[in-house]
């Protein structure tokens, strides 16, 4: 009797199970579908046959294995559009041997340069959604959720897919194409934080609201050109009043392989902001008014034997960045309103390697290195002025890394950095432990 | 050409069977020789060229390109052999050829999914677009084996579209080369015949070579292996042997110490006769298994070029039905 039941439900569930293979099928398989619907009239016959004889049933026949569905069906409801979402967990434990400000002589920095908060603390969740919009376009958003809570739009730009004549066009808000690692999120840099470089003078990312349009040469050496006119919104051009196009970028990009294991880029890129009233600084904030033009020079070089980077890989990336800036200062624009006329002249770069020696591991080293020759008519004592003009004795940082990846969805992080910025030359040894973590779709590699 | 972008996203491509979307893709291929000479006759920037431009994806689909156009064709491939096609990036030279190309022939099935999307992102050509004619995807013309039950991340790298290593056996490739040569008729039309001729000539030549390798590879029925990564589920399907486990753990998370001793501790009750890896992984796991076990390591080509003698697709084959048999014999 128990054995009937037994038989009974598997015959149940077999029939329960059958629409959903056959829906799955869809029309082109008739055969498959007559196959199976042979079979479970066979086993139909058993069942009832086996029912009716209950107490003296026969073992049932085997049945052989059901023949593998042809072609896999996409899931058959709405979410089949839904794009692409995915979310990137980030945070750290920090342990800083300096309590001094992070202050770099020679530079106004922007808002949120310093480093990590010490101790244990999450960084920014990072929510990124993509899809194809229609046949021309894509559209990218990227949320910025902060660990105090609130959302900040990072990234929200469509770009279009089928231009002709190799022409690309991007707008919204997205990261400039300047420089190597600018574009690039801060979840995918090297590591645990930007190079000085970026975070002295673009805020350690450009970021803004405009257009890109890139062209790209019908030839196997890469090549691309382009342009970006934005609303002036980032660091080093801002103010509240942005009533025209603030900021102009434009950039070079030149690349392609060396063997069979090596590939290159080249790039050259120039920025042109506008600042009107950008007010920096915590407590008692400096206003600049006035023009900043960067230009920055960028090589990265990648090998890896037979250009197989699973097993082991290398990179080499640099920068160089020069920036002219000619304006006027205000000190504590709310109280004592100090002016000073400005122009400033700063250089610096980084250079940095990367080695995966085994899978899931790397090691890293990076030395970054700034200087600053400014020119103020008024260096007050005592305030941001004075730093501004003395620029210091060439800050600079050394930093070593290792991380591990478990998946390409995961990795962690150890990294110490030896930095010689501050302003009285105190050294600040730095440790961080650093995790990061992707959820859902699958994140496009980057070159 | 929105006529046949409409007719796409109609009829997902993925709904049509291999053996029924072949006289539909002849529908579209009138559709699409029109709607290609609309965009040549508006656009005038398409100049009389010398050969058609293939981008492949793989290197077995450059072979398989190479075989089908011959010098109407000129053929680039972005990955070789000895690389690992889930792990490449969109390095500056890989867009330069994609812009310039005027067929795409990729195994789909999200293989290429890190790095073809920024590649159509930054390579700025509207002739490879997903749906467009000039983008061609291997897998839709073939069975797709190990259909993940459940995804979930927990499971390692898994494809939702099953198994996209479908070169690993020659029906596929038969499959594939069928489509393959209606696509070039379709977008290549001035050159219509000699596609039509070299698949004639491909077809008979690659029947023969099944036949005679599956009457070579009969001593490999039923042969339990170990492999590397999940590579190989068509090749055994093909050959009727059967794989007990794979040295990566889920797919494409790398073999650990632990799992190793998990999978030599399972060869006790069920013995393989040999591990099998491809030319472009790390020996290093499948050599300890193979001293571990007492049983040989084949190191497989996975793709054309990735050993001597594998220059095309027929020696892919050779050598790969070689070298498993070869195995097989110092086993048993």
């Amino acid at each position: 009797m128990h054995f009937k039941k037994t038989l009974m439900a598997s015959g149940l569930a077999l029939t329960l199970a059958l629409p959903v293979v056959a829906s799955a099928a869809a029309d082109p398989r008739d055969l498959e579908i007559e196959q199976l619907k042979q079979r479970l009239q066979a086993l139909e016959a058993i069942v009832q046959k086996l029912s009716a004889a209950a107490p003296t049933a026969v073992p049932p026949p085997s049945l052989p294995a059901p023949p593998p569905l042809a072609v896999a069906p996409p899931p058959a409801n709405g979410n089949a559009f839904n794009p692409k979402i995915s979310l990137i967990l980030d945070g750290s434990a920090a342990r800083y041997s300096s309590a001094a400000p992070s202050e770099i002589p020679g530079f106004l920095l922007g808002e949120e340069t310093g480093p990590r908060p010490e101790g244990l603390s999450l960084g920014e969740s990072e929510l990124a959604i993509e899809a194809n919009i229609d046949q021309s376009f894509h559209g990218w958003t990227t949320l910025a959720l902060s660990p105090e809570g609130g959302v900040g739009v990072e990234e929200a730009y469509i770009n279009t897919l089928a231009l002709p004549y190799g022409l690309g066009l991007k707008f919204g808000r997205f990261f400039s194409d300047i420089g190597y690692q600018n574009h690039q999120h801060a979840h995918a840099w090297e590591f645990a934080d930007a190079p000085l470089v970026y975070s002295a003078m673009l805020g350690n990312q450009l970021g803004d609201d405009g257009v890109q349009l890139r062209w790209l040469a019908p030839t196997d050496l890469f090549l691309e050109f382009g342009a970006e006119a934005l609303r002036g919104a980032g660091f080093p051009a801002g103010g509240a009043d942005r009533p025209s196009i603030k900021a102009y970028t434009g950039f070079v990009h030149l690349g392609g392989d060396v063997g069979s294991g090596g590939s290159w880029r080249l790039g050259l890129s120039h920025l042109e902001a506008d600042a009107d009233d950008r007010r920096t600084g915590e407590d008692l904030e400096t206003s600049f008014t006035g023009k900043s033009r960067l230009s920055i020079l960028d090589a990265v070089y990648k090998w890896a034997p037979d250009g197989n980077p699973a097993a082991t890989n290398f990179v080499a990336q640099a920068e160089y960045f020069y920036r002219h800036e000619n304006g006027v200062l205000v000190y504590d624009p709310e109280g004592s309103a100090d002016f000073s006329s400005y122009r400033g002249s700063q250089r610096g770069f980084y250079v940095q390697g990367v080695y995966q020696f085994m899978p899931r591991w790397r090691v890293g080293a990076r030395y970054d290195r700034l200087s600053a020759s400014n020119q103020l008519d008024n260096p007050l004592a005592g305030t941001a002025l004075e730093q501004l003009a003395k620029g210091g004795d060439s800050p600079q940082r050394y930093s070593l890394m290792t991380d591990f990846s478990n998946s390409e969805f995961s990795r962690f992080r150890l990294q110490f950095n030896r930095d010689e910025t501050r302003p009285e030359g105190e050294t600040d040894n730095q440790v961080l432990v650093q995790y990061i973590f992707s959820l859902g779709a699958h994140p496009a590699h980057q070159f | 050409m929105s006529l046949s972008k409409l007719f796409d996203t109609l009829v997902p491509a993925r709904q049509n069977a291999p053996t029924h979307s072949l006289p539909r893709e002849r529908g579209r291929a009138r559709e699409g020789a029109l709607a290609l000479a609309l965009i040549a006759a508006t656009l005038f920037c398409a100049p009389a060229q010398a050969a058609l431009k293939v981008f492949a994806c793989e290197p077995e689909w450059a072979a398989l390109a190479t075989e089908l156009g011959g010098s109407d064709v000129e053929v680039y491939s972005a990955t070789t052999a000895l690389q690992d096609v889930h792990k490449i990036q969109p390095r500056p030279s890989l867009i330069a050829k994609y812009h310039q190309a005027d067929l795409s022939v990729c195994t789909g099935a999200e293989l290429e999914l890190a790095w073809l999307s920024p590649l159509a992102e930054k390579g700025s050509n509207p002739k490879l677009l997903p749906g467009a004619a000039g983008a061609f995807e291997a897998s839709r013309f073939v069975q797709m084996m190990d259909l993940p039950s459940r995804l979930d991340r927990s499971e390692g790298d898994v494809h939702p579209y099953g198994n996209p290593h479908i070169q690993t056996a020659p029906d596929n490739i038969a499959a594939v080369a069928k489509a393959l040569a209606l696509k070039l008729e379709q977008i290549d039309a001035a050159h219509a015949a000699g596609y039509q001729q070299r698949y004639a000539a491909f077809s008979s030549r690659w029947t023969a070579a099944m036949q005679q390798w599956q009457a070579r590879a009969a001593a490999l029925k039923g042969v339990a292996v170990i492999s590397g990564h999940k590579s190989w589920s068509y090749l055994y399907r093909w050959l009727g042997m059967q794989e007990l486990a794979t040295l990566e753990p889920k797919p494409g998370i790398p073999p650990s110490a632990a799992h190793l001793e998990e999978v030599l501790a399972g060869l006790k009750t069920k013995p393989a006769k040999m591990v099998i890896y491809a030319a472009y992984q790390d020996r290093r796991p499948a050599d300890w298994m193979a001293e571990h076990a007492g049983i040989p390591a084949v190191e497989l080509p996975f793709s054309v070029g990735g050993a001597p003698g594998t220059d095309d697709l027929f020696g892919l084959f050779d050598v790969t039905i070689a070298r498993l048999l070869k195995a097989a014999g110092a086993a048993s």
